[in-house]
């Protein structure tokens, strides 16, 4: 195997074992992205001088868990100095002056950062198709996509571009494209990493996880991120949790929940079967599966589109040309500078989401929409509290198809669609993971989504874990 | 004025919090630093930067809701406000829309036409914004420039209900709400410096009509003075609109000190929709009857208690009680020297006398000057046992005043005790008696008033020093029997 397909706890153990030197892994890396970015394109901007400087360090890092491992971070996480766009031609050239409290986590355990990832502007996407700069593309087929927003991120883990990456899931960008990609993507409980530092999109939401080789791998890197953080209010204050110690072969006795009202919609058959069987897997080993009734996901799809856009609505007003960012030339008064700064700088898709959500919380409306979208949001909640009241896990597919085609989807509302199973999981704020289950007949790879109660990163991890060896396909790379 | 019409008068009151960091972020609140210096990340609005509540400032706000008779809620919340200014880096203000910290409060006050109870709809908590600043004038400069310094200071905004019926009630509700500020020792309330501001709304109705007339919402007034003229203009102006039979405008107006009038800012329909909704960056705000009771034991005694007892226990006339308690350090001071000394109205007579007289021309507050209360408590004393006599206590004072010694030392060391010895006297008195024949002349007459020009002879050859009361006495037992 090359060293670019190694896992993290796989480079560990070579380092451990002196085989590599942190020096040979970054290089090996770094003659990767050479190889393969002009192809692949996950990169926004490549950190070669950062990497080095944290390799220097790595003598003082050494006992962290991420000495000496190559990680990229997707370009909507802070980091001091170095250039944070968002994929955003408003925030093209903008450096932060501090870090992301998932970045210093990063760095003090010795991480050595490849580079930020391309990703939609503003997390607004599902394909990375809504970059301002440049489309990602699929490593299994590169006429497709990658999924998104945090398609760079998984697009770099599957093609060893780095061992792994952190991405931001909304309502499903880290899972649709892990999904899409063949990696394991997880969204934390919301409130279980800190948001400080990562550019909001829509705040009640926003929820920073890892994109990884493996399920070993995913356990490491929340050993890494997650935990209570003062400088975020809505971050949970508990008992630090060691997730390595969920990486067991064992899902007897474990109860899981199938919704009916999610498989009966309309989606890709080769999906709908993988999963499916991935399904029996479990169940052979012990699991005990049951079909349960859940509120239509349609609903939960609907509430985000309100709630998302009011909340970036807000969020994004801040990009209006005064501090920091882009400032239009073309300027009579203060007003018109605020317009027009707006009007050169976001994409369609943003303006889209900023004027939906501009009118869901006008006066007038508040009450049909907003409102309305909360309440949804609580039913919904609710619904998941009901099922996690009997049930370990609940199983969806992640997405609805395999990785669309580039330029495939011009509809916006066709696009939001790709999230249907994602999208109710922010809503009730719960974890979930999504994790590799075979492939279609075109050979792109299939992901089932692991649903789990709040704070039941734990239960995913040990039955995703198990479904891992169960399927023994991790080891399958895309060829590049 | 007619009896037309009936003026009512709300008043929305911000105060700046006095606490020593900002309400989101740990960034000094400290006024006249450098532009931009107290800044971080956080109240700049960077992108991926999140608030977090200070603790002291929601204290602050309990402490102010309580003083206000005020109801707290149990449950709180932030909400956004969002509206484009280049002064507000988030383009949104981190405000608090319909669950405030307190709320259905009211205060006491008084006008000369009598007592009055104000309403208090609310207080809630907010973050203020910053200031764009202009070279030379706002007209003449080629650009604004933005002084992020004030972002993010805690701020309560303070709304009364449409209870005020006169500019005369506003003004003593606005002074009422800033020395119970002061007394609680939440804010500097410095108009000038906008540690206190007030918008105030305006209308009229036909006398005995329920219904409220349609208001106007009048900005700009930054001195206490300003209030009341640009109420009484405002008044004023909507009271010809309805003689001349014509429609008051729904607007904001702004007041202009230099042209003395108020100008229309904007109307209706230029007013923003400032989209409010639940600030997801902060998790609501729960207020147990313990912080309640903790705050309850911060608040003092606030002025108009303190006002009702200096006149019912201490026996102080309505207007001393009034210029005493008007400010607190005084009160305090007045207070202080209360605990050595036991005439309060002498001691009244005092304060508002000579103290405020020094304390005006030199700009003190009164724990600023050289005297303490121990050492006016002391030269009460002084007078009171005849050992100085009143008008050589004022020498004294000054000299205290100035130098911080006290009194005994200074009258002794100056030699400035009374002659109170009838011996040591006996000469003094005698020699006046023999220089001033046509007075001496004058009293035997029976002409009393010549006996006031001897002891003042009497009083200037010792150099004020003589007992005054003795020297008349002696003179009259020489020339009276």
């Amino acid at each position: 195997m090359n060293i670019y397909d190694l896992t993290i706890h796989e480079l560990k153990e070579k380092i451990a074992a002196g085989e590599l030197t942190p020096a040979e892994i970054k290089k090996a890396y770094a003659a990767r992205i050479n190889e393969v970015e002009d192809r692949v394109k996950s990169y926004i901007t490549i950190t070669d001088e950062l990497a080095e400087e944290e390799l220097a360090d790595y003598e003082n890092k050494k006992e962290g868990l991420l000495a000496g491992i190559p990680i990229a971070v997707k370009d909507n996480m802070s980091t001091d100095g170095i250039k944070t766009s968002c994929g955003s031609k408003m925030l093209e050239n903008y450096k932060p002056p501090y870090d992301a409290t998932v970045v210093e986590k990063l760095n003090e355990a010795g991480a050595v950062i490849m580079g930020k990832t391309n990703m939609d502007e503003f997390a607004m996407g599902s394909s990375t198709e809504n970059s301002a700069f440049f489309d990602t593309h699929n490593p299994w087929n590169l006429n497709h996509a990658p999924g998104g927003s945090s398609g760079g991120s998984a697009a770099a883990v599957a093609a060893g571009e780095c061992a792994a990456a952190l991405g931001s899931d909304t309502g499903g960008s880290i899972r649709q494209p892990a999904s899409y990609c063949g990696v394991v993507g997880l969204k934390p409980t919301y409130g279980m990493v800190s948001r400080y530092g990562l550019v909001a999109f829509a705040s009640s939401l926003d929820q920073i996880g890892p994109i990884t080789k493996d399920v070993e791998d995913s356990a490491i890197l929340m050993n890494v991120i997650a935990g209570h953080d003062p400088k975020d209010s809505t971050s949970i204050e508990g008992k630090k949790e060691d997730y390595t110690e969920y990486l067991k072969e064992d899902v007897s006795g474990m109860k899981i929940g199938i919704p009916e009202e999610y498989f009966n919609l309309e989606f890709d058959e080769e999906v709908k079967a993988s999963v499916l069987a991935a399904v029996e897997k479990l169940k052979e080993a012990g699991a005990e599966v049951e079909t349960v009734h859940m509120i239509d996901a349609s609903y939960a799809l609907a509430a985000y589109y309100v709630i998302a856009p009011a909340e970036a609505s807000s969020n994004l007003a801040r990009y209006d040309g005064v501090r920091y960012g882009l400032r239009s030339e073309q300027a009579a008064d203060i007003s018109e500078m605020f317009t027009n700064t707006r009007l050169e700088g976001f994409g369609d898709e943003v303006k889209r989401r900023i004027m939906i959500g501009t009118y869901a919380l006008s006066s007038g409306y508040y009450d049909a929409y907003y409102l309305k979208a909360q309440k949804v949001r609580t039913l919904i909640k609710d619904d998941f509290d009901r099922i996690f009241n009997d049930f370990d896990l609940i199983i969806t597919p992640t997405a609805p198809s395999t990785a669309i085609e580039l330029e495939s989807k011009s509809d916006p509302l066709e696009m939001y669609h790709t999230d249907i199973f994602t999208v109710p999981i922010n809503i009730a704020g719960v974890p979930a993971m999504s994790v590799p289950c075979g492939f279609d007949s075109s050979e792109m790879p299939i992901g089932l989504q692991l649903i789990g109660p709040h704070f039941g990163e734990g239960k995913i991890i040990q039955a995703a874990y198990t479904l891992e060896k169960l399927l023994n396909i991790k080891e399958k790379r895309a060829e590049l | 004025m007619t009896t037309k019409y009936e003026t009512v008068i709300g008043l929305e009151v911000h105060v700046q919090l006095n606490t020593n960091s900002k309400i989101f972020c740990g960034c000094s609140t400290e006024f006249g630093k450098e532009p931009n210096e107290n800044t971080c990340p956080v109240c700049l609005g960077l992108p991926g930067t999140l608030p977090v509540l200070n603790k002291k400032v929601v204290d602050y706000a309990i402490m102010a809701g309580l003083a206000l008779n005020c109801d707290i809620a149990e449950y709180s919340k932030f909400d956004r406000k969002n509206y484009f200014y280049p002064d507000l880096p988030k383009a949104y203000q981190i405000s608090q829309f319909d669950l405030p910290v307190a709320e259905n409060g009211e205060i006491e006050i008084e006008t000369e036409a009598g007592i009055f109870n104000i309403g208090v709809t609310r207080v809630h908590l907010e973050e203020d914004a910053g200031k764009l600043i202009h070279e030379g004038s706002i007209d003449k400069s080629k650009g604004s420039l933005v002084d992020y310094n004030r972002t993010g200071v805690p701020l309560i905004e303070i709304v009364s209900e449409p209870d005020m019926r006169t500019p005369a009630q506003a003004k003593a509700y606005l002074t009422e709400l800033k020395m119970i500020m002061e007394y609680l020792d939440i804010s500097d309330c410095n108009m000038e410096e906008g540690s206190l501001r007030c918008d105030a709304n305006v209308s009229l109705r036909p006398v005995g009509q329920e219904e409220f007339g349609i208001k106007a919402e009048l900005k700009n007034m930054n001195s206490f003075s300003a209030v009341e003229k640009g109420l009484e203009y405002e008044v004023k102006r909507q009271q010809e609109l309805l003689d001349e039979g014509k429609k008051v405008v729904q607007e904001t107006r702004t007041w202009d000190e230099s042209l003395n009038k108020t100008i229309s800012m904007r109307g209706k329909e230029e007013a923003h929709d400032y989209r409010y909704f639940p600030e997801p960056d902060l998790v609501p705000l729960e207020i147990d009857e313990a912080w309640k009771e903790e705050m309850q034991k911060e608040i003092p005694e606030l002025p108009r208690e303190k006002y009702k007892r200096f006149i019912s226990e201490l026996g102080l006339p309505e207007y001393d009680a009034g210029v005493l308690t008007g400010d607190k350090d005084l009160a305090v001071f007045f207070e202080e020297v209360l605990s050595d000394y036991d005439d309060p109205k002498n001691l009244s007579n005092w304060m508002m006398g000579e103290f405020l007289r020094l304390l005006n021309e030199n700009g003190h507050s009164p724990f600023e000057s050289g005297v303490s209360p121990i050492n006016l408590a002391k030269m009460l004393k002084l007078i009171d046992q005849d050992i100085i006599s009143g008008k050589i206590a004022k020498e004294v004072f000054e000299k205290m005043y100035n130098s911080g010694r006290d009194p005994e030392t200074i009258v002794e060391e100056e030699g400035l005790k009374q002659i109170s010895d009838q011996d040591e006297l006996e000469n003094i008195v005698d020699a006046i008696i023999e220089d001033n024949p046509d007075a001496v002349e004058d009293v035997e007459n029976g002409k009393e008033r010549a006996i006031g020009f001897l002891v003042g002879q009497v009083m200037k050859e010792t150099r004020g020093k003589a007992n005054p009361g003795l020297v008349n006495q002696m003179l009259r037992d020489k020339l009276m029997n």
